[in-house]
């Protein structure tokens, strides 16, 4: 790759706002939405992305609006990032027909086709194979279009993994792998699951161009992310970035978290992505205690509004429930 | 002088059939591509797409890995982002590797989406027994596809409907799984020249008769024909009717074959315990009761993985006689 100065991040202040904005949207509206889970505004299952912000939050701009993404059950990030309205994702975990599926999917099913977000896939490494016949599409109609998939480090052991990196290598697809390793396939650690735990080595074996990076660093995923899809443009066929990230809570509602220490989350909450990166632009005077006051106030102001949003929408008539089991005509 | 137009027939096979029809897609519609294990090169497994990699090339004559999950996958991938892909799997036991693509994302995708994401994808494969291909290659599973609201099973077993169901398939805006049976691939006969498109969502009346209805699909239809000839020698005049499309099931053509013959028996490769047959037998019981004048009857695979040796093969599956003696009881004759 090279190292041109446009495949690097220009950290000027209005993009480090930018990042930190994204970053704290992302937290903040999961924080809002476990409380919301508690008062039971919000059920079915709730798989929050809080301490992985950084990987959504640097990978994602650097797509055109005219690429997709596919992503799994722990997605509001990915949505909220992508330009997903916050209302759309809100009213859509209440199960409200405001949502952005109508309601029908709720949170770990967030489509929105007309920012290119292809879900919502909830069967671990199921989207794989979607995203490969995505850029293939791309590719037969000469569209240079860039698909990312994001999935966790558990659907690096699902078979459709193998199956669909090798295709997309074989045929030498526009696409850009996204694995979020945070160590947990729910609540098996990777060491007990995989015989290779550098997971980037995987891709290389399918002969994919691939990189570990920092994904608690929103800038290291960021110049990561950027030299990948700056080679898919180019020609290069798939990418693959395994960004290293931990989530800080719990796997789903449900999880007690039995499975690992309380020390070791709080160490990893020390390299937080916000934390760390609000520190650094704090330090380094890009970045003002009146700035990070002034963003969590828009947030704040952001979540309020979808949250009113959500609150008066409406319940889908129960005489539409057989509604879009078949479509009538392709869109 | 005028003479009214002769319809000019061909003689061809199913096999040829399917040909033609995947031949005319890809002709008319550039968003039309095949894809799966040795479509290419070798020619299909069946020989089905023997001579199209010649035509199309390799972009649209797609030759995959044993990769039956991610190029089903793709398949789903590319239809909902506007291609028109024809996946082809070699058989029905393979496809259980590419359940999850199917059951999960290609049957749920529109409505976990809130209807922003229709997937307009056909996947065909080999279906049935009587190859002496033992008990991974010859099981009869198209009844579990039926159970999946979402997808739309198409079973051709004639001629026309192999010619016509792929291209009424491909028009549709939803995934359709086309079931082929492997003992109808060298089936010969004539069809129109100019034969196309057929409706689908219709079963069809094979045989016209009033005593009894016989209810078949795929490769049983045939077996079930000759039950009915032998029948007609024994003084009950059978009707045979080809279901055709296995979901959406067309109960009305049943429940209006019944109101007029009183008498029913569902053949059906698959076996019989949660089968097709069950959910055949089962609307005709709700929805026909008090036009039938004795228990419906059926006739299924017998109860075991499908065996090598041949006398064993022929016993596990439903044949004319056994078709003839379930018509007969219900008859009471």
């Amino acid at each position: 790759m090279t190292g041109s100065a446009d495949l690097k991040p220009h950290l000027a202040r209005s993009h480090v706002m930018d990042l930190m904005r994204q970053m704290l949207r992302i937290r903040r509206f999961e924080e809002k939405c476990i409380e919301l889970y508690a008062t039971e505004r919000i059920r079915g299952f709730l798989h929050v992305y809080i301490g992985e912000e950084a990987v959504a939050v640097g990978a994602l701009p650097t797509l055109t609006p005219d690429d997709a993404v596919v992503a799994t059950y722990r997605e509001h990030g990915q949505a909220l990032i992508r330009g997903v309205p916050m209302n759309a994702i809100m009213a859509e975990m209440y199960g409200k027909q405001e949502g952005c599926s109508g309601g029908r999917g709720g949170s770990m099913h967030i489509f929105d086709v007309a920012h290119r977000f292809y879900g919502g896939n909830a069967i671990v490494g199921g989207g794989l194979p979607l995203a490969v016949g995505m850029a293939l599409a791309d590719k037969m109609c000469n569209r240079r279009r860039v698909t990312a998939c994001f999935f966790g480090d558990g659907a690096v052991a699902e078979g459709e993994f193998h199956e669909s990196l090798n295709l997309a290598a074989v045929w030498k697809l526009p696409i850009l792998f996204v694995c979020e390793n945070n160590l947990y396939a729910m609540g098996t650690a990777l060491e007990l699951t995989e015989s290779e735990t550098d997971l980037h080595l995987k891709a290389q074996s399918y002969r994919i161009s691939s990189v570990a990076v920092d994904g608690m660093d929103v800038v290291a995923v960021e110049a990561a992310a950027r030299r990948a899809t700056a080679a898919i443009r180019a020609g290069e066929g798939p990418q693959f970035l395994e960004c290293r990230t931990y989530r800080f809570r719990a796997h789903s509602a449900f999880d007690p978290e039995l499975y690992r220490s309380k020390t070791e989350v709080e160490e990893w909450k020390k390299r937080g992505p916000i934390e760390r990166f609000g520190a650094w632009a704090e330090a380094n005077a890009i970045l003002h205690p009146t700035d990070f006051a002034a963003l969590e106030q828009e947030v704040a102001a952001e979540i309020e509004a979808a949250v009113a949003f959500a609150e008066s929408g409406n319940w889908e008539p129960v005489e539409t429930l057989t509604r879009g089991v078949y479509a009538e005509v392709a869109p | 002088m005028t003479r009214p137009p002769v319809e000019t027939r061909i003689r061809t096979s199913y096999r040829e059939a399917i040909r033609a029809a995947i031949f005319e897609a890809m002709l008319e519609d550039e968003r039309v591509f095949l894809m799966g294990e040795d479509v290419g090169r070798y020619g299909g497994c069946y020989a089905v797409s023997k001579g199209l990699l010649a035509e199309f090339g390799p972009e649209r004559i797609r030759d995959t890995p044993l990769s039956e999950s991610a190029f089903v996958g793709a398949g789903i991938g590319a239809a909902i982002v506007g291609m028109r892909p024809i996946v082809e799997i070699m058989t029905v036991n393979f496809s259980l590797l590419a359940l999850d693509q199917i059951v999960n994302n290609a049957a749920t995708l529109l409505h976990m989406s809130g209807g922003q994401i229709s997937v307009p994808l056909v996947i065909r494969m080999a279906t049935g027994a009587g190859r002496q291909v033992a008990a991974q290659h010859s099981h009869s599973l198209e009844g579990w596809y039926a159970h999946i609201p979402g997808l739309k099973v198409l079973a051709p077993a004639t001629l026309e409907d192999a010619r016509g169901m792929l291209g009424t398939a491909l028009r549709d805006p939803n995934p359709v799984l086309i079931f082929e049976h492997v003992l109808l691939y060298n089936m010969e006969g004539e069809i129109a020249a100019d034969a196309g498109a057929v409706e689908i969502g219709k079963a069809a009346i094979r045989r016209p008769g009033r005593d009894v209805t016989l209810i078949a699909y795929g490769g049983t239809l045939h077996k079930t024909l000759l039950a009915a000839e032998i029948l007609a020698k024994e003084g009950i005049d059978a009707e045979v009717v080809d279901l055709r499309t296995l979901r959406p099931l067309d109960t009305a053509t049943l429940l209006e074959s019944i109101g007029r013959t009183h008498h029913a028996v569902v053949v059906d490769e698959g076996w019989r315990s949660g089968s097709l047959s069950a959910e055949v037998a089962a609307r005709l019981a709700e929805e026909g009761f008090w036009s039938l004048d004795a228990p419906i009857g059926r006739v299924c695979s017998v109860e075991v993985p499908i065996p090598y040796p041949r006398h064993l093969e022929e016993a596990a599956l439903p044949q004319p006689a056994r078709i003839v003696a379930a018509a007969q009881a219900v008859m009471r004759r």
